[in-house]
């Protein structure tokens, strides 16, 4: 398994056009950073977690890729509990650090928002092959082919990035300027390093680029898709359910009086 | 049996008259007053000393030299009575480099970016895709990952993608260069049936004849001065200008380089290994993976130990092993006191300081070793680690300028060099802390004849003044100039070990050698 060439489960959702995909993650995200409160972002993680049962992860794969959220959402809940803005009945006091009811309902509000924005940004990249989403960014949102195939061949470089650093790091180590100066000399070995990166992969990039438009690319004459990316019933149905979660959510936020709109 | 036949296209006709080329910046020209007419259908090898404007001409060709802002033109260039890059989707490109030529992640997807920029119609791509691959030999499916082909098969998903937009002028820009012996068959004999098939004209430029000269008809030798120095048959024009040709680096099969004259000077033993494992550490784990393991063998001072065998059986992780940059994936490597002098056995335990004047590593990719803005200051970076005095630091850089023939070029940038100069570069950096043993990784992968010559040479001389040499070659010529032992890495049972089966005397150098002894080694 590799970055551009994932192993993806066959799944309901591994079907549905990468474009809807994204189009909902990006609904999801919008309508619950308007706000900061724990009604419409538990509302909007509960419709999410209904959708899961169709990513076609198992339980292993789920917790591995959504690992990250896990860890960030308690994390930014803890701080904000300790550090949040203070309103309400003070629960805790000591020093510097005091807990009330306002910044506890701020901490919940904020750890459920960075679950329920980043598990449907993992799910969409765990379900989705990089090649078939620059195919919908460019022939369903007829974003520029320039643009889409230019990233998709530079994310390719990527992956060469970690095994061009490896080698950065031996040869220093033989041309004797690899260790010793302490912190100090750790920060400048660092730079040097990341600029030899650099180095290379603009030097790559040249190369590829050369090889692209050796290939008839970047011309002026219209281009041809060789995979169709079908943006049919079914995938406007997933957007439209993307639409009626963030509408819920909002809405029971409303009803609930804890809807906080953030720029008025 | 294979279809092999694709539909025949036309052949394209290439004309030049008059033309040139200076790229910006450039005082000197890189081609001029090149006279030619190629028709079509015709199979062309081009020759000519590095310089030449070989490669100008194939990307002028291609159409991927630029504009006015890119260099001077002057003379006409015409594929099929256009300019070239009018005629785009009539001519296709492979390059030297297998890594900076694949465009997407998946075999099929990459053969196909071709026809997709040539507005092919969807319809009519997939068929051509499977074509080209079936003219390729590439048995792969569609979907395979293009990160897991090796240099051989990503050249010959080049050669797929270029041959799926049908065009009636292919290019060849040193396509085999790169490769192991076993890449460089396959991808000659994949460019012979396809264009065979076809009925493309082919342009080749490659610095080893005796790969090519069945499969041309034709050798055109570019004069570095301007326009053409030879051309007619292949048997024609090598007989008449070989031996010039051999001089200025072509490899001739008649004119193969001078051997060496090596002296015998084996003595202590250096750096011992015994049942040595050698793997990486994978990204994000802890434990090394062992690619090779059981290997048995000695280093000992004024001797060269090859190290041979197919790709991926570990080879350049050895070397880079027994160089003290990774520790050992499992046995014992232990530097004996003549090595170490006075600190621990372990060379991959050792300070990076330490390694310079006990261990200097060439790698196989020139540019990953370089630190420094100019090459003058590229060969003072390991005197100066060392802290030796400025005089005896200028006194070491100047004599390596001048042997390595790089003088004129101290103010150069090292990416800005070419092939060649790179990698005698990369030698003189590690030459210039004086290392009592030296490890190369593929050090005459892509040279010329002239560079091979020299860098052997040079080798054989450190090797008398005491110097043990351990070189990772693919290069039968190498180990034959060189060796005194050779260690053979073959694929074991698991997918990615590797075992010694044979180590021991090669073919003596020099014609009064005693037979060298066997080094280490499982008998």
């Amino acid at each position: 398994m590799s970055l551009m060439t994932p192993e993806i489960r066959p799944s309901a959702i591994a079907r549905v056009n990468p474009v809807a995909k994204l189009a909902v993650a990006l609904l999801i995200s919008c309508a619950l950073m308007l706000s900061i409160d724990w009604v419409s972002a538990a509302v909007a993680l509960a419709l999410e977690a209904i959708l899961l049962a169709w990513c076609g992860l198992n339980a292993r794969q789920f917790w591995l890729r959504t690992a990250p959220v896990w860890i960030a959402a308690p994390f930014g809940m803890l701080t904000t509990i300790l550090y949040g803005e203070d309103s309400g009945a003070v629960l805790w006091s000591g020093g510097w650090v005091s807990i009330t009811e306002g910044s506890v309902a701020l901490g919940l509000a904020i750890g459920l928002r960075v679950l329920a924005i980043g598990l449907p940004g993992i799910v969409l990249l765990a379900t989705t092959d990089p090649t078939d989403l620059g195919d919908g960014l460019a022939q369903v949102l007829r974003l520029p082919a320039r643009f889409v195939l230019g990233a998709l061949a530079g994310l390719r470089l990527v992956g060469m990035f970690i095994d061009d650093w490896h080698s950065l790091a031996l040869a220093r180590r033989a041309r004797g300027v690899g260790d010793g100066g302490g912190l100090r000399g750790k920060a400048a070995r660092f730079r040097s390093l990341a600029f030899s990166l650099l180095v290379l992969s603009v030097r790559r990039g040249s190369k590829l680029a050369t090889a692209m438009e050796a290939r008839g690319f970047g011309s002026d004459e219209p281009r041809t898709w060789a995979r169709e990316s079908v943006f049919g019933r079914r995938d406007g149905l997933v957007v439209l359910i993307g639409v009626a979660i963030a509408a819920a959510s909002i809405t029971a936020a409303i009803l609930a009086g804890t809807w906080h709109f953030v720029l008025a | 049996m294979r279809r092999l036949a694709g539909p025949t296209v036309t052949g394209s006709r290439v004309t030049a008259s008059g033309w040139g080329w200076r790229h910006a910046g450039r005082a000197r020209q890189a081609v001029s007053g090149l006279d030619l007419d190629i028709r079509p259908g015709e199979r062309v090898l081009v020759l000519g000393p590095s310089g030449a404007g070989k490669s100008t001409l194939m990307h002028a060709l291609a159409g991927v030299l630029g504009d006015d802002e890119d260099g001077d033109e002057t003379g006409d260039l015409f594929v099929d009575g256009l300019r070239p890059s009018q005629a785009r989707g009539r001519v296709g490109l492979v390059l030297q480099d297998p890594d900076s030529q694949v465009v997407l992640a998946r075999v099929g997807d990459d053969v196909a970016f071709g026809c997709e920029n040539l507005g092919v119609p969807r319809a009519e791509i997939w068929p051509r895709v499977s074509q080209a691959l079936a003219d390729v030999g590439l048995d792969l499916p569609l979907r395979h990952p293009t990160s897991a082909l090796s240099g051989g098969q990503k050249q010959r998903l080049a050669l797929a993608g270029v041959l799926a937009m049908r065009p009636g002028l292919v290019l060849l820009d040193e396509p085999t260069a790169n490769l192991d012996p076993d890449g460089v068959v396959e991808v000659r004999d994949a460019v012979h049936r396809s264009v065979e098939a076809s009925g493309a004209t082919l342009i080749v430029i490659e610095h080893r004849v005796a790969v090519w000269q069945d499969v041309v008809d034709r050798v055109i030798v570019l004069d570095p001065a301007g326009g053409v120095l030879a051309d007619g048959p292949a048997g024609t024009v090598l007989s008449a200008e070989g031996e010039r040709l051999a001089a200025a680096g072509v490899w001739i099969p008649r004119f193969p380089p001078a051997m060496p004259h090596r002296t015998e000077a084996a003595g202590d033993t250096l750096l011992s290994a015994q049942d040595l494992a050698v793997g990486r550490v994978p990204f994000a784990r802890r434990q090394a993976v062992p690619v090779a393991d059981g290997l048995d063998l000695d280093v000992r001072a004024g001797s060269t130990l090859a190290i041979t065998g197919p790709n991926g059986t570990g080879k350049s992780t050895l070397a880079l092993t027994l160089a003290g940059l990774l520790a050992p994936a499992g046995g014992r490597l232990a530097a004996t006191s003549a090595l170490a002098a006075g600190i621990g056995e372990a060379p991959h335990r050792w300070r990076s300081r330490d390694l310079l004047e006990r261990i200097g590593t060439v790698f196989q990719d020139p540019e990953h070793q370089f630190l420094a803005g100019t090459v003058r200051s590229e060969l003072l970076v390991g005197p100066r680690a060392l802290g030796l005095g400025a005089a005896e630091q200028a006194e070491r850089v100047d004599g390596l300028l001048t042997r390595l023939r790089l003088d004129h070029l101290a103010d150069a940038n090292p990416f800005t060099l070419s092939g060649g100069e790179k990698r005698r570069l990369s030698v003189a950096t590690v030459l210039a802390t004086r290392p009592r043993l030296l490890v190369l990784d593929e050090p005459t992968f892509g040279q010329d004849a002239r560079t091979w010559a020299e860098l052997v040479r040079l080798l054989a001389e450190l090797q008398g003044t005491g110097t043990a040499v351990v070189a990772v070659t693919h290069d039968d010529l190498f180990v034959t100039a060189l060796a005194d032992a050779r260690l053979t890495l073959v694929p074991g049972a698991g997918p990615a070990t590797g075992r010694v089966v044979s180590t021991g005397p090669v073919a003596s150098a020099g014609p009064s050698r005693p037979a060298p002894p066997v080094e280490g080694g499982t008998p």
